[in-house]
């Protein structure tokens, strides 16, 4: 099980948990585990062709996975993913 | 017991003293020895040898190691005529063991009596000194920081959540130049958390509410109001001649338009956002790190970015983030420490955490991996989906 962070606007779509944990050997298999158990989130973190939406960051602990192996990136049970979307709030 | 001149005579025996003729020689030479003074930070501020360090003789225990590492370097210790910076030279070199220390004989008087040139710098005034004394305290900060304070031209965008807290401590930190952007007047729904402003001041301009904050706290600083929305039509005016951007904004494209414009000048941005309980954090300094789109390439749909005024915020959050951009301007401006650039923190005030992240710069970044010339007015905060995405999200 990986730990997910789950930002606050997503927080309604999954029952108002601030982290989730979820099964999967790489990133995109931890995050297809937390779409299928939370449908809301499907559409907010992937596009209809299955890709990460573009203005979904994700970190794999504090590094961005756009650097590592995208959603190929192996994660294990020690390991914390964080969603992270932009905010524009002042 | 010995008189105290019979102490500083004998003590004189003790230690090495040079001519100030030596001094000067060596200074002219491309100078290998640390030269510091030891007197007290009034009589460094009125004039000193050139290139002199400062650790007053009262902290010379807790300073000298930090001033010069190396016990094996040559010093010059000097003072006003040469018995503080023997007995200062006495003890590094009997109780600190600095192998190579000498007095310089005569002190600074001896220095200008031979017409020597010494620094005078520009001193703060009796009532600056007094209102800055605990920046002057900090190695760090010091004269030389609180100078570079008080040169230093800041813009604050947005006198909101996050540019209230930023202009009251950045004012007392002596900032020179505020520079104020906010078409806001304000309203009564902002005083659970806008700081600058008050009761009195409901429907004022916030730029004129936050001015009359400033001068209450530190009527010296100088305040620029541009009581206007940011637009691509005047960015690139109001930013210029800022040394340092404090982003408060409450939207995304005029974010994106600010990063785009930021880039092409070359100012280093310090941006934070906020919502609920959450609150991110970074520094965006042009070609030395990523920069806003490195970090977010698109922004997100509205229904993924609420507002605050849509979604609420707690109203201390914009305290704690405002004040870590101060922070941050401050580390900016004076050269001390290492700012937020190339990583975001993210402060979660219901589980008191945060968490830090590293931002990489994007080699294809749109607008940082060009030469800034190279960005064109046509093409600030602008992206393909601009409308459908942004449109929604302020």
């Amino acid at each position: 099980m990986s730990t997910v962070k789950i930002p606050p606007v997503l927080r309604s779509s999954v029952g108002g948990a601030r982290e989730i944990e979820a099964d999967g050997a790489d990133v995109g298999e931890v995050l297809r585990e937390l779409a299928s158990r939370h449908p809301a989130t499907q559409s907010q973190l992937f596009s209809e062709d299955g890709e990460l939406n573009r203005y979904v960051n994700v970190y794999l602990n504090d590094e961005d996975v756009r650097v590592l192996e995208g959603l190929e990136t192996a994660v294990t049970t020690a390991d914390t993913i964080v969603i992270l979307p932009a905010m524009a709030g002042g | 017991m010995p008189s105290g001149a019979e102490l500083i005579r004998k003590i004189k025996e003790e230690i090495e003293e040079v001519d100030p003729k030596d001094v000067h020689e060596l200074t002219r030479n491309g100078n290998s020895a640390v030269i510091v003074d030891v007197r007290e930070e009034h009589e460094f501020a009125e004039s000193h040898l050139p290139g002199a360090l400062h650790v007053p003789r009262g902290h010379l225990e807790s300073r000298i190691e930090g001033a010069v590492g190396d016990r094996s370097s040559r010093v010059i210790l000097y003072c006003a005529s040469g018995s503080r910076s023997a007995l200062a030279a006495h003890t590094m070199k009997e109780l600190l063991g600095y192998e190579d220390v000498a007095s310089m004989r005569g002190g600074i008087t001896l220095w200008k009596d031979r017409g020597y040139e010494v620094d005078v710098p520009r001193a703060l005034s009796a009532e600056q000194r007094e209102r800055y004394s605990r920046h002057l305290l900090i190695p760090e900060i010091g004269l030389e920081g609180q100078m570079k304070l008080l040169d230093a031209k800041v813009l604050l965008l947005g006198a909101g959540g996050l540019g209230s807290p930023a202009a009251l401590y950045l004012a007392a930190a002596g900032v020179g130049t505020l520079g104020i952007v906010d078409n806001d007047v304000v309203d009564l729904s902002n005083l659970q958390r806008q700081v600058a402003h008050s009761n009195e001041r409901i429907g004022v301009p916030k730029v004129d509410s936050a001015e009359i904050s400033v001068h209450e706290i530190n009527p010296d600083v100088h305040v620029e109001k541009y009581p206007v929305r940011l637009g691509a039509d005047n960015i690139m005016e109001i930013i210029d001649g800022y040394d340092v951007i404090v982003d408060g904004l409450d939207n995304f494209p005029t974010r994106y338009l600010l990063n785009d414009a930021s880039v092409r000048k070359q100012i280093p941005v310090v941006s934070a956002s906020i919502l609920g309980f959450e609150g991110q954090l970074s520094v965006f300094h042009p070609y030395e790190g990523p920069c806003y789109r490195c970090l977010y390439p698109t922004p997100p749909p509205a229904e993924l970015a609420p507002s605050c005024g849509a979604a609420g915020v707690l109203g201390v959050l914009p305290g704690v983030m405002g004040l870590l951009q101060s922070v941050e301007v401050v580390k900016i401006v004076t050269g001390a420490g290492e700012t937020l650039a190339g990583r975001l923190l993210l402060y979660d005030a219901l589980g008191t955490t945060f968490t830090e992240l590293k931002v990489r710069r994007d080699p294809d970044c749109p607008i940082c991996s060009r030469d800034p010339e190279s960005i064109s007015d046509e093409e600030m905060g602008v992206f393909p989906d601009y409308e459908a995405f942004c449109m929604g999200a302020g």
